[in-house]
């Protein structure tokens, strides 16, 4: 069955039409298409090797597609990667400032300020990043991606370093942005956190998008089965397509 | 580029060790390679043993007595002597290794010179040679040396004994004095014979049939001392059959002090450049940066270009400081400083465009410097390959690789920065700008093949 898209092409501000991404004779992915408003908290899971990075990595601009179109422009789009993108040897707030001189923000050392106070992370701001724990490392990489104040802000597996208290501060500064009308867009293997934290959810697997909807329209899929927790329904939804 | 070059040297700023090892390993193998492929390798050690007794070390020739020993002294201009007493002392130096060969002049080497000078018969005098041939490139070395100095002396010799029989051929011709076994004796010469000849001839009656047999006589003696005259001239020529003229038809020369010294500043500025520019592309892969970075905050040519500039900045600023001392050592002309900085500059750029390819397709930093490294030694080692070392096939081969890379051409830069070396500095700079365009478009691709 394919998936009905949940908002229309006219009020979209991320719009992604047949992506596909091919190497030799496999396809990474294939003819993706989905749309999201301002403001939408989209969650991407799948199983392992089912083309979410791929697929984020081509929204991010970071990996031309084969086929297909996104908008818009990936100048305007924020982007967090599962790999901390940043210098260890470069303090954090080095680290803030290079970002921003090169994304031209317009006030640099404010919007530095900005971040080290959003992420917590101002008292460690002459540290070497490569000092710091794999969550910190991960806040300043997360702070590196909202820089710009982007309208569409892509993030792939950004609570995986976290510990729980940590997990829980970013998704707040995360709602809070996109209660501010930022898209956001981010792929997890916790299909709870999903659960939790995502207005709508794209399943893909093998490079195919095989839904787009909520946690509950997923439950009531075939072979999902309602009433039942979303990583239960997702597995049975997926074993009934033969994945 | 501003940022990225800022934050690049920060980096570099807080790696003091990585950055000192890499100027300083740069720096120390530039002048022990440079200096070891001219530096003088001294007199090779050679054992010489003189078993010619004390008092029949001179022969006599015409007269005139020559000391054999003084002959041996032309052997020590070139070799280290280590005089020894027995000819088994000798050898037995060499088989330890203590001289890499021995010398031995026979008991009878004065007495067979002797002989061979009288026209007596016997054999000519034999100097003994003992080499240690565990290390065929000393043998070759001590081979040589010894060699040519055993030439040497025996054109000494020779052009003694010529001179002395031209001595005694001019006597014949013009008159004289010379000595034999301790008494003086007098030579009319066939010149006085002539004239005295012809004065007695114009005293005889025409009649006379003494006269046809005197004329006989002194037409010999005018023939005779005629074309003995020019005997000296063919007496040298057998002493030196043939004579050497040197021409130098292409390049300007320059001298092996100044070459070495730019072989050792091309070397650093290898080292430096192309492992710093490919290292730092491959950190920005190794820090996952890269992706980041091209997306749409840098164009990938832009990044080729700071990773060259980043290279090419600190190889320069390490060649001009090595160039500049070794230039104070070597008394260069630091007049000609400005083409120096044209040609590091150029250099610096080409290796830089290299290193950047290096990093290109590598995706962390010891891979990117491996990489470099194994570049380094053979491009150095080819381009310092002369002609006619090889065979020319051989040798074509080689000048197409040394085509393809900054070596030679940096090197030839240098060398007509410093000594005004032909074939001059303009082709070579236009080589190296051709190289780093070419290295630079090498680097785009492989970025967006390999990201």
């Amino acid at each position: 069955m394919a998936p009905a898209p949940a908002a229309t092409a006219r009020s979209a501000r991320l719009r992604a039409e047949g992506l596909t991404k091919r190497y030799g004779e496999r396809w990474a992915v294939r003819d993706v298409s989905f749309a999201a408003d301002a403001g939408e908290l989209l969650a991407i899971i799948g199983p392992n090797g089912a083309g979410k990075t791929t697929l984020l990595q081509i929204l991010a601009g970071s990996l031309p597609p084969t086929a297909g179109t996104v908008s818009p422009d990936p100048r305007e789009v924020g982007w967090v990667p599962q790999q901390a993108a940043i210098y260890s040897k470069l303090s954090v707030e080095e680290n803030l400032r290079l970002f921003a001189r090169l994304e031209k923000v317009g006030d640099v050392e404010g919007t530095v300020a900005r971040m080290l106070e959003q992420t917590g992370l101002a008292d460690r701001a002459h540290d070497e990043v490569g000092q710091l724990s794999g969550g910190n490392r991960q806040r300043v990489n997360i702070a590196v991606g909202v820089l710009s104040a982007p309208s569409v802000l892509l993030l792939d597996e950004p609570s995986a370093s976290l510990d729980p208290r940590q997990r829980a501060v970013m998704w707040d500064f995360i709602d809070e942005l996109a209660a501010a009308g930022t898209i956001v867009v981010y792929t997890t293997h916790d299909v709870a956190e999903a659960d939790r934290h995502a207005d709508r959810l794209l399943v893909i697997a093998d490079g195919e998008l095989l839904f787009d909807g909520t946690a509950a329209s997923l439950r009531a899929e075939p072979g999902a089965g309602a009433g039942v927790e979303l990583e239960t329904a997702f597995v049975g939804f997926l074993s009934e397509r033969g994945h | 580029m501003r940022w990225l070059l800022v934050k690049d040297l920060q980096i570099l700023r807080r790696s003091p060790l990585l950055v000192g090892l890499l100027v300083l390993y740069a720096v120390l193998i530039a002048v022990l390679l440079g200096y070891a492929l001219g530096a003088d390798p001294g007199k090779p050690r050679v054992a010489f043993v003189n078993l010619v007794p004390s008092d029949e070390n001179e022969f006599s020739i015409g007269g005139e007595s020559l000391d054999v020993s003084k002959y041996s002294e032309e052997l020590f201009k070139s070799i280290d002597p280590v005089r020894v007493d027995t000819r088994e002392e000798a050898v037995a130096k060499v088989r330890s290794g203590e001289v890499l060969g021995a010398l031995v002049l026979p008991a009878d080497a004065t007495e067979r010179l002797q002989s061979s000078i009288n026209l007596t018969g016997g054999e000519p005098p034999e100097i003994e040679v003992y080499y240690n041939a565990e290390n065929p490139l000393k043998l070759q070395r001590v081979q040589a040396t010894i060699e040519a100095q055993l030439g040497n002396a025996n054109q000494a010799l020779s052009r003694r004994l010529t001179g002395i029989a031209a001595q005694y051929l001019d006597i014949i011709v013009t008159g004289g004095d010379f000595k034999l076994f301790g008494q003086t004796l007098t030579v009319l010469g066939l010149e006085k014979s002539d004239t005295i000849l012809r004065a007695q001839i114009a005293t005889l009656p025409k009649e006379d049939p003494a006269r046809a047999a005197l004329g006989q006589v002194a037409r010999f003696a005018a023939l005779a001392a005629e074309n003995l005259n020019i005997s000296e001239p063919i007496l040298k020529s057998i002493g030196e059959p043939v004579r050497v003229k040197e021409t130098v038809v292409d390049g300007e020369p320059s001298g092996l002090a100044p070459y070495l010294v730019a072989v050792a500043v091309t070397l650093s500025l290898m080292f430096v450049a192309l492992l710093l520019a490919a290292g730092a592309l491959a950190l920005e892969r190794e820090e996952h940066a890269f992706t980041r970075l091209v997306r749409g905050l840098v164009p990938r040519w832009l990044l080729v270009a700071e990773k060259t500039l980043l290279g090419a900045l600190l190889a320069f600023a390490v060649g001009l400081a090595t160039l500049v001392g070794l230039a104070a050592f070597e008394g260069l002309d630091f007049g000609r400083m400005a083409l120096w900085v044209v040609a590091l500059a150029a250099g610096a750029v080409a290796f830089g465009a290299m290193g950047v390819a290096v990093g290109s397709v590598t995706r962390e930093i010891r891979a990117a410097s491996l990489l470099a490294f194994i570049l380094c030694l053979p491009v150095a080692a080819l381009a310092l390959v002369p002609d006619g070392a090889v065979p020319s096939s051989v040798y074509d081969a080689i000048q197409v690789v040394n085509a393809l890379f900054p070596f030679k051409a940096t090197l030839q830069a240098l060398d007509a920065a410093i000594n005004d070396a032909g074939p001059g500095i303009g082709r070579a700079l236009l080589h190296l700008a051709a190289l780093a365009i070419g290295f630079g478009a090498l680097a785009r691709v492989a970025l967006r093949r390999f990201a």
